[in-house]
């Protein structure tokens, strides 16, 4: 139980950090940035040391379980942590140069340390109000920042993404509502044990329909994905890259996990459910990309497409899938917040986001080059980059549990994602130089620094799979969910 | 508003009504933040009542006379003030053993001064609450005004 | 039995209003109203599930005999939701008022520039 006692400075640095940005930084755009980056930092080398130490828990305020607000940190909930503030602090020093054709620095700073507040303390509470609290801290962060350029476009799209977000979030309530005058608990794990003796009833079913529904609203599947391609090309470049890579997963992605299998318990009902809407949102968000010509709106698209992928590696139920599912969460962040950032660099040193207007790029530009051609191959499914090996576990797991048209299909979809890739790369880089573009310059050193390190993870993320770190980083994560419901009270009673 | 885009307020009689009871909205604001450890209410109900008297004096005496009363830095250093307080309570609690841990005699059972520590976190919450919701309040009204400025 | 029964499905009607207006109407502002409805009738629904027959409000009154109390926590729960209510409204009223500047009109068919 004493290991625990680190566990709530992970929503309590972030939350510091964000109120002395508010409180002390003001004036000088310069130490917010410090602070800023500092505070991102700090929660990067806790999630490193959360991942590296054993499963623990911390009950806040010294209250027991049935009583208080039980954090609980797992294997699942490191790895999300690891890749949360992992992406979280290589947009930071993106941003360090990006913002700064943006006014109000320290906004831009509260509202980013905000949101990593709310996703850090979505991944580790063990309470569901809990749990809500603090998707929205997380959610209302996110609408501001999409609203952070306050022009025309930004403002409709926030307005949409408020909009269709705060429904979800009352989608969500009434889930919770529900769940707690059956169970009369709001403790996961006591409350998983409840619908374990208390079997299926109408009500529950009614509460996961709620609760699944507000959870794919944030995670942008399918039928609720209309919000998506306005809202992530709206927000600047560092803020997409945090908002496709890695706030749909915390919020909704993860949430989806955590309530199927250590909830619920996962039976085959629902994960038909799960597999049916992965395969729909993989379809659609491509084909729906592919007539893209707006490079940041193309991105978005894919971000639909992606997530179907892990949804429907969840939805196989078996440890592999679950395995392909979190390794394609951990692949996906990366490469989508490296195309995010990329595109950026294009924007910031051509302009324009359409792809019809840049070409020859590569020559001016040599590292957003080839960073952007390593994240295209990733999310392309290209060996060896690490798109690659995530899409085939997946793969293989279709064809383990005889789903053979689930695995053409996942095969299908990613070739047609490798051709809407070959468009962006062919317009934007290769081809004649186009006029007008002679004096572009290639983007500073902070910018250039976080992209590298993406694209480096990118063509390493194959290693994730190498006995010794998968044992580290993977296999937790992939055996609390495989365990299902018993997960969260064998941690719990630690 | 009066047809006069609420600079100049409303009429004499909505501004006689507001003189009179907008005291009293006060005390009761103040009164529940009081009795907060022994009653429903405390320092964020409470709060939202300051806020709402004060809300009422803008709406009837309209936004020229109040912004030469009221200046929306003070709300805000008001409300930092709030949050700081807030903290420096829960790090006394520290002299104790813990963080938010009581620190004070905890005196006799519903009598007014008892509790501990929780009243003064009471008043600290009421300050932030109040303040905040009131510069929400003045942020949304003085909107156009500091676009004008600004551009 | 049906009594019992009644204020519950008025929550959800309630519910069924504001979600209406949110996808039927095309004024920002009555989206805005149709969330303000929606959140109002998921709180009365938590207000709702605490309440026991006969039950007091718990409150610890001096010199007061044990009785059957209301179950406390979704109030506390109900309180949160308001606040996070409150500033759900708001950032929608800022954002609203910032069109309204930019386009000069709360008609949501007429600001509609992004398309799918």
């Amino acid at each position: 139980m004493m290991a625990g006692e680190y566990i709530p400075l992970l929503v309590a640095v972030p939350l510091a950090g964000a109120f002395f940005c508010a409180l002390a930084a003001r004036k000088s755009g310069a130490f917010a940035d410090t602070l800023g980056t500092l505070t991102v930092a700090l929660v990067l080398a806790l999630s490193i040391y959360a991942v590296t130490s054993p499963a623990s828990t911390h009950a806040v305020g010294g209250w027991q379980a049935p009583l208080g607000i039980l954090l609980v940190m797992d294997g699942l909930a490191s790895f999300m942590l690891l890749v949360v503030s992992l992406v979280a602090f290589l947009v930071m020093i993106y941003s360090l140069s990006y913002m700064n054709a943006y006014s109000g620095r320290w906004q831009f700073h509260t509202l980013f340390l905000l949101m990593l507040a709310g996703m850090n303390g979505v991944v580790i509470t063990g309470d569901l109000f809990n749990l809500f609290v603090f998707l929205e801290v997380a959610s209302l962060a996110s609408y501001a920042l999409v609203a952070f350029g306050t022009g025309k476009h930004e403002l409709e799209a926030a307005f949409k993404y408020a909009v269709m977000g705060s429904l979800g979030s009352l989608l969500l309530l009434l889930g919770i509502a529900f769940l707690y005058g059956y169970t009369g608990t709001l403790n996961m794990a006591h409350m998983a044990e409840q619908l374990g003796v208390m079997g299926v009833a109408p009500i529950t079913v009614t509460a996961l329909v709620l609760l699944l529904g507000g959870f794919a609203l944030k995670a942008a599947i399918v039928p609720f994905h209309s919000w998506l391609p306005d809202a992530h090309p709206s927000a600047p470049a560092p803020i997409s890259a945090m908002l496709s890579g890695v706030l749909i997963k915390s919020l909704g992605v993860y949430t989806i996990a955590r309530l199927v299998f250590n909830v619920y318990g996962a039976s085959p009902g629902v994960l038909n459910l799960l597999m049916v809407l992965g395969a729909v949102s993989m379809g659609v968000g491509v084909i729906l990309a592919l007539r893209q010509w707006d490079m940041k709106r193309l991105l978005a698209y894919h971000s639909v497409s992606q997530v179907g992928y892990m949804i429907l590696g969840f939805g196989l139920g078996s440890p592999l899938g679950i395995l392909g599912g979190l390794f394609h969460l951990f692949n996906h962040s990366i490469f989508k917040s490296l195309l995010f950032l990329n595109s950026g660099a294009l924007e910031q040193a051509t302009g324009t986001r359409n792809l019809k207007e840049m070409g020859g790029l590569s020559g001016r530009m040599p590292t957003t080059s080839w960073t952007t051609l390593s994240a295209s191959m990733s999310i392309s499914g290209v060996p060896p980059f690490s798109g690659f090996w995530s899409k085939l576990i997946i793969v293989m797991a279709c064809v383990e549990q005889g789903e053979w048209f689930y695995g053409a299909w996942a095969i299908l979809v990613s070739i047609l994602t490798l051709a809407s890739f070959l468009k962006v790369t062919k317009f934007a880089f290769l081809g004649r130089l186009k006029k007008g573009f002679e004096n572009v310059r290639e983007v500073p050193w902070p910018m250039r620094f976080g992209m590298a390190v993406l694209a480096l993870l990118c063509i390493l993320g194959g290693l994730m799979l190498v006995p010794e770190v998968k044992e580290m980083v993977l296999a937790p994560a992939v055996r609390v969910l495989d365990h299902g419901i018993l997960t969260l009270g064998e941690v719990v009673r630690l | 508003m009066a047809g006069n885009d609420g600079e100049a307020g409303m009429t004499l009689v909505v501004k006689t009504v507001t003189r009179l009871t907008v005291g009293l909205i006060f005390l009761y604001g103040v009164y529940i933040v009081l009795n907060g450890h022994l009653s429903p209410g405390g320092g964020f109900a409470g709060g939202v009542i300051i806020a709402l008297s004060f809300m009422n004096l803008f709406l009837a005496f309209g936004g020229k006379r109040a912004f030469e009363i009221i200046k929306k830095d003070a709300v805000t250093a008001l409300e930092s003030v709030g949050a700081v307080l807030f903290l420096g309570i829960a790090l006394l609690g520290f002299a104790d053993g813990g963080f938010f841990n009581n620190f004070l005699p905890q005196g006799r059972l519903f009598s007014l001064i008892s509790g501990g520590a929780i009243p003064l976190s009471n008043i600290a919450i009421c300050i932030k609450v109040g303040a905040g919701l009131f510069g929400v309040f003045l942020a949304l009204v003085s909107f156009r005004g500091s676009e004008r400025e600004g551009k | 039995m049906m009594n019992a029964w009644l204020p519950y499905v008025l929550c959800i009607l309630l519910f069924s209003v504001g979600v209406y207006a949110v996808l039927g109407k095309k004024n920002l502002i009555r989206i805005i109203l149709g969330i303000v409805i929606a959140e109002y009738a998921v709180n009365l629904f938590l207000i709702l599930l605490c309440w026991k027959k006969g039950g007091e409000a718990p409150i610890l009154q001096p010199g007061a005999v044990e009785q059957v109390m209301v179950d406390p926590l979704p109030q506390a729960l109900v309180l949160t939701s308001i606040v996070i209510g409150l500033a759900t409204t708001a950032f929608l009223v800022a954002i609203a008022m910032r069109l309204h500047e930019r386009y000069g009109t709360y008609d949501i068919t007429r600001i509609r520039e992004l398309r799918g």
